[in-house]
């Protein structure tokens, strides 16, 4: 069926079927195994077209490899690996089948050639995306996990509209940078944005992420908005709209997140946030600025997961996840508590972590085309991503006051799998050589020019010493913040009520007309389409005999005219 | 002659012959163990025929040697071998898997009656398929509609009757339609032959009755395939009939109302008539609209699983539909295609509802509430059918409704609002496949059936559960490898065109 080197995310999807099929050690083993095959067979993958296949007509090709499209499967099949590490015990087996089919979607979609491909794993990743959320098993999960569902099938129908369009109007299914001129390019926009969280959508992600288990966050966190990402990077690099829409995500992200009490919304807002440093990056479009997109989806992956891990661990030993009723767990959980801090420093882009070494690429970038309003904003943003996940979350989670809570530390595979990460941002930090080595573009550049160092350092003081003067007003209570799902859960709502009742007195006025017509026949139309209704109702021979003498009359009518 | 030459001929006689057989072995053992047999081969005919088809292209064959238009001539196209793959496909796979549910269904002493009914349905169906004969397609319409009747009606439930007889008087007044079309195209042409009318209707100067007879043919092949709003007999007869009976129909019965429908108005009518193309499309498209929003919004508040899944048909059909009423190659393969790739996907959800029937007393979705956890087979493959239906990439639904959307691109503003239409029911079809999966992984059983209940219900039992996963499975192999549907349905779609200008 296909022709060429074999997609490096039918390894991945292989494992997961055999995590469903097999037990006990053998499926240790194929968890552990499953990635590491996969992210050799990403490094198998040589630049270009390298598999071919026929499908509806179409030339598809399931593999094409760039440098850009490793970097980005690579870490996709390291975090599957570190995930699987940090949730193999805690986790059921569906979970951990979903979430390693959810991963061969991302990895597909890094090596899709074609629309057509791309649009395939897209989906199995909304699927599998979708049954993670639903393992975190409570109502609020089930809940949040429809909203997810709807949101993303949403996003993947105006995805194939779009892709349709494209192949239909040029006849090409390639995978090439498009710019949103027309409907169908403009559909392809607004699909993949809805995936990168983008607004006016991206609560869904602050939505969804939290229902889920302590492990599946691990897993969420990491996929669905950075294949988003490099989609754009793929088809849209250089889209002027891009940095707007980006830096709206930026703000987003910080304010929602000072907002929020929950731990882990609070990463889930950061992650919009920070998505929105790699949009704004794609925006931008020069070299630089895609170096730094791929270089700082990369070393996001890692920190994000690191501290969804971290906050997995609390969770997981405690039960609580309102910051509230957290606090002081440094005492007895020192593993989880460091790993969080180093997580915290690399979003927050400290010196010598790898937040540092990628963020300060994308001002740079931004510097040198001279958007100097974009480079005011993302220093401004720096600031308040230290102020909300880089000192918020570690100060009330393990800090703060004393909760008296006293939880055992983190269980050794949750450990192991912090530590690796946590140990990748401190490398990556310090010897960004290697990273610099799998990004698309060749990089000159100087990560810890003095001034530069300098200039965040005092970034930092300020803003921690503004968290500690206004700790009054961060304290954060039992609060719901708006978001503006509350437009789509509330607003829509209403007026989808609203509507129906319109509809009900409509179809009142209609029964009553058809009823004078069949002269008193048949009972009043009640709701339209239940059971009782009038187009749920079985209808009366009667009725039907009225109908087929209408439609021949309107047949033929139809002719003479 | 070799009897591979007869094929065609037996493609109608295995399963018309054996019928009567079935009824002198009495016992329902072996009475399912022939009809079995004589459907297996029907399909095995039916695959033959299809691979030759595909190789030699069409087919002809003058039944007792009487040269057309003097005798009955079978034509098999591509269009034709594909309707007959589901016929007897949907025949096959039922009947041999579905011994379990039937027994079920009714007592053992009828059960070879009912057997015979089946095997002439299947012989009507096939036959409808194959003749090359505009009366002979009456003649096989009513075998198989009165023995359709008997099937629905043959289970325990007495509200069948009912949807029977509603059934009954709507199929009469479609075959008689289509019958008094049939007698106007006679009057004026002289010949039942579809090839030969073809051909003389060209030299038809007064159109008036020509006019009047394709109304009457559309409205009656319409109100078989259940076109909205002729469809009210479907949902009753497909929630009362005997579950394997609703798996066998929902495949294949209103897919060949349909592929008489565009037999009749591609080849006959249009071309013929230089507005027709115009006229089918203003008065078909709406109709084929209205009905994927109206069956797409019932469905979605369906408690009933089978209402749910019959409502969903009533949209199904209005896609095919629609996929016609663009009068283009991409139109009309993208409609073949989704007969096919539909028949596929109902029929696994029914053969699903059929397994769960086994084991459960009610099909509301409260009835299957949970029942996940204890036919996880099951409700697997249910939920895979489900996706097909919906159309996820991956499956066959997908394959279909991209060619559809493709084809409405084509359009122009119709197209665009189609395209609308389409991705709207798309949504409605995640909801209403995402209520009977939540029921099932989500739901809570009634607090009424505590765990004795619970223990008691098991997996289906394996030959259905063989059945289901095939079709489940088959939905998956022809989303990835759609090449046979797609070939066959491109071949019929230049067929079908050929007479356009």
């Amino acid at each position: 069926m296909i022709d060429g080197t074999m997609p490096p995310a039918l390894f991945l999807l292989a494992g997961a079927l055999l995590i469903g099929l097999t037990r006990g050690h053998v499926r240790t083993a194929v968890l552990f195994l499953a990635p590491v095959a996969t992210l050799w067979a990403v490094w198998q993958v040589p630049d270009g077209v390298a598999a071919t296949a026929q499908f509806l007509g179409y030339q598809i090709e399931p593999v094409e490899g760039s440098a850009v499209r490793r970097l980005f499967a690579s870490i996709f099949s390291i975090m599957a690996f570190t995930g699987g590490l940090f949730a193999f015990r805690q986790a059921r087996w569906y979970e951990l089948s979903a979430a390693y089919a959810y991963a061969a979607g991302a990895v597909g979609v890094c090596f899709a050639g074609d629309l057509i491909t791309l649009f395939l794993f897209w989906e199995l990743m909304a699927i599998f995306s979708t049954v993670v959320v639903w393992c975190g098993g409570s109502p609020a999960a089930r809940a949040a996990g429809i909203r997810y569902a709807i949101m993303h099938l949403l996003g993947g129908v105006i995805l194939k509209v779009g892709i349709e369009g494209v192949v239909v109007h040029t006849g090409s299914t390639d995978i090439q940078p498009l710019l949103a001129t027309n409907f169908d390019t403009w559909m392809i926009l607004i699909g993949i944005l809805i995936n990168a969280a983008a607004p006016p959508v991206s609560a869904w992600l602050a939505d969804a992420y939290p229902a889920s288990s302590p492990t599946g966050s691990v897993f969420l966190s990491a996929f669905t908005t950075k294949s988003a990402v490099l989609a754009l990077i793929l088809l849209f690099p250089g889209e002027p709209m891009l940095i707007w829409v980006g830096l709206y995500m930026i703000f987003y992200g910080i304010i929602y997140a000072l907002l929020e009490n929950d731990a882990r919304r609070i990463l889930a807002y950061s992650i919009v946030n920070q998505v929105g440093f790699m949009v704004v990056a794609i925006g931008i479009g020069t070299e630089l600025a895609i170096n730094g997109a791929a270089a700082h989806a990369f070393a996001h992956i890692i920190y994000k997961a690191l501290l969804f891990m971290s906050a997995g661990v609390v969770i997981y030993r405690t039960g609580v996840t309102r910051c509230s009723d957290l606090g002081g767990l440094f005492r007895t959980m020192p593993l989880t508590t460091i790993c969080g801090i180093i997580g915290a420093l690399a979003i927050s882009s400290f010196p010598l972590t790898s937040g540092f070494t990628t963020k300060t690429l994308i001002s740079v970038a931004a510097e040198q085309q001279g958007l100097v309003l974009v480079y005011f904003a993302l220093a401004a943003a720096s600031a308040g991503v230290f102020l909300h996940a880089g000192i918020k979350f570690p100060w009330f989670v393990f800090f703060q006051k004393d909760s008296g809570m006293r939880p055992k530390d983190a269980p050794w595979n949750m450990g192991a799998a912090m530590v690796f990460f946590a140990f990748l941002c401190i490398f990556i930090g310090v010897y960004p050589e290697p990273l610099w080595a799998l990004v698309p573009y060749p990089v000159e550049y100087e990560a810890y020019a003095p001034g530069k160092v300098l200039f965040y350092v005092q970034l930092w003081l300020f803003s921690g010493l503004a968290f500690f003067l206004l700790l009054p007003l961060m304290k954060r209570t039992l609060t719901i913040s708006l978001d503006t799902d509350w437009i789509w859960r509330v607003v829509l709502a209403r007026s989808g009520l609203w509507l129906l009742q319109v509809l009900q007195v409509l179809g009142d006025q209609l029964g009553a007309v058809g009823e004078s017509v069949r002269q008193g026949g048949g009972a009043r139309l009640g709701r339209l389409l239940g059971s009782a209704g009038a187009l749920g109702r079985t209808w009366q021979i009667g009725t039907t005999a009225l109908w087929i003498a209408i439609l021949l009359t309107g047949y033929v009518l139809l002719y003479y005219l | 002659m070799s009897l591979v030459q007869q094929l065609p001929a037996l493609q109608v006689a295995v399963p018309l012959l054996t019928a009567p057989l079935v009824i002198l072995l009495r016992g329902p053992a072996l009475a399912w163990a022939a009809a079995s047999a004589a459907s297996a081969m029907a399909f095995a005919i039916a695959i033959a025929l299809t691979a030759t088809v595909l190789s030699q292209g069409a087919i002809s064959y003058d039944m007792g040697g009487w040269p057309a238009p003097y005798g009955i001539t079978l034509n098999i196209d591509a269009l034709s071998a594909l309707v007959l793959l589901l016929v007897t496909g949907a025949s096959a796979v039922t009947l041999l898997c579905g011994r379990a549910s039937l027994g079920q269904a009714m007592d053992p002493g009828r059960q070879h009656l009912f057997f015979a009914a089946w095997l002439i349905v299947l012989a009507g169906l096939s036959g409808i398929a194959i003749t090359g004969d505009a009366f002979n397609v009456f003649v096989f319409m009513e075998i198989s509609s009165l023995a359709t009747y008997v099937l629905i009606a043959a289970g325990s439930d007495r509200r069948a009757l009912t949807a029977t007889f509603k059934y009954l008087i709507m199929g009469t007044i479609g075959a008689t339609f289509y019958l008094i079309g049939v007698g106007l195209v006679y009057m004026m042409t002289g010949t039942l032959n579809f090839a030969d009318m073809e051909v003389r209707i060209a030299d038809v100067t007064d159109h008036r009755p020509i006019l009047v007879a394709a109304g009457f043919i559309t409205v009656g092949l319409a109100l078989k395939a259940a076109v909205f709003p002729l469809h009210i007999w479907l949902p009753g007869a497909y929630t009362y009939a005997p579950h394997m009976v609703t798996a066998f129909l929902a495949a294949c019965s209103t897919k060949v109302a349909i592929y008489i429908l565009l037999r009749f108005d591609f080849l006959v009518f249009q071309g013929n008539f230089d507005v027709h193309a115009v006229r089918f499309v203003t008065f078909l498209a709406p109709l084929a609209l209205l009905g994927i929003l109206v069956g797409s919004a019932v469905a979605m508040v369906q408690g009933h699983l089978k209402r749910l899944l019959a409502f969903s048909s009533v949209a199904q059909v209005g896609y095919i539909l629609l996929g016609a009423s663009f009068a283009s190659a991409a139109g009309l393969t993208a409609s073949i295609a989704h007969m096919f790739n539909h028949a596929l996907a109902k029929g696994a959800l029914f053969l699903a509802v059929a397994a769960i029937a086994t084991r459960v007393a009610g099909l509301r979705l409260d009835d299957i509430a949970g029942i996940a956890r204890r036919m996880p087979f099951t409700a697997a493959a249910m939920a895979l059918a489900g996706a097909s239906l919906v159309g996820i990439p991956g499956t066959a639904g997908f394959v279909s409704k991209w060619l559809l959307l493709q084809a409405a691109f084509e359009q122009g503003a119709f197209g665009i609002m189609s395209a609308v239409v389409v991705v709207a029911s798309s949504l409605a079809a995640v909801y209403y496949v995402w209520r009977i999966v939540e029921a099932m992984y989500f739901g809570t059983p009634a607090s009424g059936e505590t765990a004795t209940a619970d223990s008691a219900v098991a997996e289906a039992p394996w030959p259905l559960l063989a059945g289901l996963w095939l079709v489940a499975l088959s939905n998956i192999y022809f989303g990835l490898v759609p090449s046979l549907p797609i070939t066959l349905s491109e071949t019929a779609a230049i067929e079908l065109l050929r007479n356009m200008p």
